[in-house]
């Protein structure tokens, strides 16, 4: 099992390496000088233009710059924000639990709704529940979510008013900071209502983020089931005379999941990215929203370090996922 | 008092027959042999039996009984308490039959749990001594293998050990040792048997193998495109075949063939759901075919436990009558 | 002894057969025929359209659509908030959009087709450093690598495009690379060889036609993705920029009229919706089709 774990790390090294490369060439790819790009409409004198490439490496080889910044990344330094001064990663640090806390109940959603529904399809094959999962599932997988996002607030919170139209919490509450999750710091805090109001402002935004990963989790379980039904050891397991629930939920699902589990995996880059889109729309203040309004500022280091840490974290994640892969499936686990 | 009882059991997936009524039972205690080629229904007609076949396929028959209880007019429930403990049936291929996410062991006890219960202790000693049953070194161990750890005999073991868990009084074999290597299809073979005589069950054992079936079966069903084509006991069968399908099946055994530089072997295919010829199944393949085979379709012939589908059974000297 | 003629069924020509599942999926056909329209659509949007996509009607400020109160059936669909026709820019923004697919699938097929070929022929290093380079980007969501693109090269519809074709490479240099590894192991590669066909005769006549149905597919699926990424780029700003009438730049600033012109929000993202479901539905159906070993 460790060898297993080592291997998938040693993997994971050299695509860590290839994403510094892509972010470093990236941020040099801007067209003209990169400091008079960073100093915007105003310009720079020259010995600012020289002190601060000084500063900031640019008169140094391209591959001591990129040493240097590896060497940076590696001691958590990824460069300061060019609008307010601040390191980036606390900038992203102060921000990435609300994007955890929107991703997580998102993916929560996806699962509670996509597996079930995806096995149902694929217990009842041919039927009409069969038939409408699916196509919900393909129109979710076919949804810009952007637009699904005004949709869900133009009939629920303009129409009906049941939701709050964006944000993380009504402005009349004052919720001290402690963890950054807005449920728990609500909980925390004695504020009265101040939790239903976190939770009504979570609604929206996970449905939306959680539409497309619920898709294809649907899909995915789906045919997966499908496939395992058709098993021998299906057979085996009910010739045994064991009752059906048994057989479709100890002996199925278990190995129907395996493919599944993968699936959800992948769906963590989904979400990073659909969180770019949701958290616009909603003005939820997690990184997606952060990594839009940089861009529209200019801030490179912040572009820059912010791909960086998103790119680490579905790294990551996969990497996990596979490791959760092979302790589901005796046969990777044993085999390698 | 037969154990199982089938009279005129159907098997249909949409408009295809994939079992055209047949008839058979087995009495307890007895070794009934299944042969025909692939594609003939014998897997089929037993799979409903143990009550297998899925949603499109539809089972019908005059009377699916064991043990005189009627299967196909019990609840579900019921007959899922003889599935597993009182029938037991075990498949062609060991290496895919066994769940490959859960040990040896869990997929014993599950059995045993399904229809006996009993203290986690007592199931595993169970297990141990199921295992030691069928052959199986080191039972202790093993029960905590998984099942791409074992090689195809040692499944095959542990599927047997599976069926037999619960004492049950018919096992149905399909073809147990098809997808086994030589050298270990008889020693499956030696355990099934011994297993059966020792327990006093009935066994069905379906398979390509004529030479099997001569050796071990009582009785024998020769079975062709979905239907029954000849029944007896297995010493007259195989000495003296009275359908010309048989006669053909025992002359492609290389045994039959010494002198000749080539085995014998029938043309033609079985036929599936676009070609299926309007009188005798086999009319299009026979040898002695007449306008009448291809026009009408034979009825049963011959007494009760002897019986031959077809217009003109051989006679002794293998020759169609008149 | 007389012989039993049976009546086999006539062998249809591949087209027919293809046709034959194909028309089978009632969804994939529904697709199909959506996407004749649009592309219908956008090649005369000149003359289907009722009026120019950038004509701004002063007196016609965020009409709403002809069936209700205050509607006029001249704009079907209503007006923007400069009182331009809302259908008339989605017909032409369904020509931007079918043209950027388009564009940026054949940009990255062939780009793709040939970095897999190349892998899958090649091996050894070759294979592995694409390999890599396609994993990294695989990493990476696609949207936020498109983003990260464009953030570098500037908004425009031009870099949008660029962005999504480099962001869909990876999957045809995969596909392309596996079903050349499966084919190069067949015998009629190795025989062609021991022929003396040639590197790039054994690569694009020998092995190529034999890996086209996934290819295909994963086209026709990309088409859908490239619209829907196009969308999201527009509406983040990052894409067409306005006036250009394309549909997710259409619902950029859609968001101050959620409280008072629901048909300003609804309609081009309905209309994206649409396009996207088609294509994933007709590439559903070319799976099962073409192949239907690829269903999994």
């Amino acid at each position: 099992m460790f060898q297993f774990i080592f291997r998938r790390l040693s993997l994971v090294i050299p695509t860590f390496i290839g994403i510094t490369l892509l972010t470093f060439t990236l941020i040099r790819l801007i067209p003209g000088d990169p400091i008079e790009v960073m100093a915007g409409e105003r310009g720079v004198s020259a010995e600012r233009h020289a002190e601060l490439s000084a500063q900031l490496g640019f008169d140094q080889p391209l591959y001591v710059q990129y040493f240097r910044y590896v060497g940076g990344v590696l001691q958590g330094d990824l460069g300061n924000s060019l609008i307010t001064k601040e390191p980036v990663l606390s900038e992203f640090l102060t921000l990435f639990p609300a994007t955890i806390e929107l991703a997580v109940c998102a993916a929560i959603f996806a699962i509670l709704i996509g597996l079930p529904a995806g096995i149902f399809a694929a217990v009842k094959r041919g039927t009409i529940l069969d038939h409408s999962v699916m196509t919900f599932s393909l129109t979710g997988y076919s949804m810009p979510i952007f637009w699904w996002a005004l949709l869900l607030m133009l009939v629920f919170s303009v129409t009906l008013g049941w939701t709050p139209v964006s944000g993380r919490i009504d402005v009349v509450f004052w919720i001290d900071d402690v963890t950054g999750f807005m449920l728990v710091d609500s909980l925390l805090s004695d504020e009265e209502g101040a939790f239903s109001s976190a939770v009504s402002h979570l609604i929206l935004p996970s449905i939306v983020l959680g539409t497309i990963p619920m898709a294809v989790i649907a899909r995915m379980t789906r045919s997966s089931m499908l496939e395992v039904l058709s098993e021998d050891y299906i057979r085996t397991a009910r010739s045994k005379g064991i009752a059906p629930w048994r057989v479709i939920v100890i002996h199925a699902l278990r190995n129907a999941l395996i493919p599944v589990i993968t699936v959800i995996g992948l769906q963590v880059g989904i979400l990073l990215s659909g969180a770019i889109l949701t958290e616009t729309v909603f003005a939820w203040p997690g990184i997606g929203k952060w990594l839009i309004e940089s861009i529209g500022r200019r801030d490179y280091p912040v572009v820059q370090g912010g791909i960086l840490i998103v790119a680490t974290i579905i790294i990551v994640v996969n990497l996990l996922v596979d490791i959760a892969y092979g302790v589901v499936n005796p046969r990777i686990r044993h085999s390698r | 008092m037969s154990l199982l009882k089938l009279e005129n059991l159907s098997v249909s997936f949409g408009n295809f027959r994939a079992v055209d009524n047949i008839s058979y039972q087995v009495d307890e205690g007895e070794v009934l042999g299944i042969v025909g080629e692939s594609g003939s229904g014998k897997s089929v007609s037993s799979l409903s039996v143990m009550g297998l076949i899925d949603y499109p396929g539809k089972v019908s028959a005059d009377k699916l009984s064991f043990d005189g209880q009627d299967l196909l007019s019990m609840p579900e429930t019921q007959r899922r308490k003889l599935t597993g403990s009182e029938i037991a049936m075990i498949f062609q291929d060991p290496m895919t039959s066994l769940n490959p996410c859960f040990t040896v062991g869990y997929q014993i006890i599950e059995a045993l749990k399904t229809h006996q219960g009993g203290s986690k202790k007592e199931l595993r000693q169970r297990a141990i001594d199921l295992l030691t049953q069928v052959g199986i070194p080191a039972p202790e161990t093993r029960l905590s293998a998984y099942p791409h750890q074992l090689s195809g005999g040692m499944s095959q073991r542990v599927m047997i050990a599976i069926a037999i868990a619960c004492n049950p009084r018919l096992l149905i074999a399909d073809e147990p040792t098809t997808a086994l290597d030589v050298t270990i299809q008889a020693q499956i073979i030696d355990l099934l048997i011994d297993l059966q005589r020792t327990k006093k069950m009935g066994l069905v054992l379906i398979t390509h193998d004529l030479a099997l079936v001569a050796e071990v079966a009582q009785r024998v069903i020769v079975m062709y495109a979905g239907q029954i084509v000849e029944s007896g006991p297995a010493s007259e069968v195989f000495s003296q075949p009275k359908h010309p399908y048989t006669q053909a099946l025992l002359a492609s055994l290389p045994e039959s063939a010494a002198g000749k530089s080539r085995l014998d072997a029938l043309s033609g295919v079985v036929p599936g759901m676009y070609d299926r010829p309007q009188g005798c199944l086999l009319s299009p393949r026979c040898p002695y075919a007449t306008e009448h085979c291809h026009n009408v379709a034979p009825e049963n012939q011959g007494p009760i436990g002897r019986q031959v589908k077809c217009h003109t059974p051989l006679d002794e000297m293998g020759r169609p009558a008149a | 002894m007389t012989t039993q003629t049976l009546t086999a069924p006539a062998p249809r020509t591949p087209l027919q057969e293809f046709w034959h599942y194909f028309s089978s999926n009632k969804g994939a056909v529904a697709g199909l025929f959506f996407i004749c329209i649009i592309c219908f659509m956008a090649l005369f949007a000149d003359w289907v359209a009722p009026h120019s996509p950038s004509d701004q009607v002063r007196d016609a400020l965020l009409l709403p659509p002809a069936w209700l109160e205050g509607g006029n059936w001249a704009y079907v669909l209503g007006t923007d908030d400069v009182g331009r026709d809302i259908l008339s820019r989605l017909i032409h923004g369904a020509r931007l959009s079918l043209s950027v697919g388009l564009v940026a699938v054949t940009a990255s097929l062939g780009m793709g087709i040939l970095l897999g070929l190349l892998a899958g022929f090649c091996k050894g290093v070759v294979d592995t450093i694409i390999m890599r380079i396609v994993d990294i980007m695989l990493a990476m969501p696609s949207l936020l690598l498109a983003i990260a693109i464009v953030a570098v090269l500037g908004p425009s519809i031009v870099n949008a495009a660029l962005a999504i074709s480099i962001v869909s490479l990876p999957h045809y240099v995969r596909l392309t690379r596996a079903a050349t590894m499966a084919e190069m192991s067949r015998d009629y590669v190795t025989s062609s060889r021991v022929i003396g066909a040639g590197p790039l005769r054994l690569m694009f006549i020998c092995i190529l036609p034999n890996c086209l149905a996934p290819l295909i597919v994963q086209a026709t699926l990309g088409f859908s993705s490239a619209i829907l990424d196009m969308a999201a780029l527009g509406f983040l700003g990052l894409g067409a920029q306005p006036p250009t009438p394309e549909w997710g730049s259409m619902l950029a600033n859609a968001l101050q009229f959620v409280q008072r012109a629901w048909w300003v929000v609804t309609f081009p993202g309905l209309m994206i919706l649409i396009t996207v479901l088609a294509f994933n539905l007709m590439g559903d159906g070319l799976r099962d089709a073409l192949d239907p070993k690829l269903k999994h």
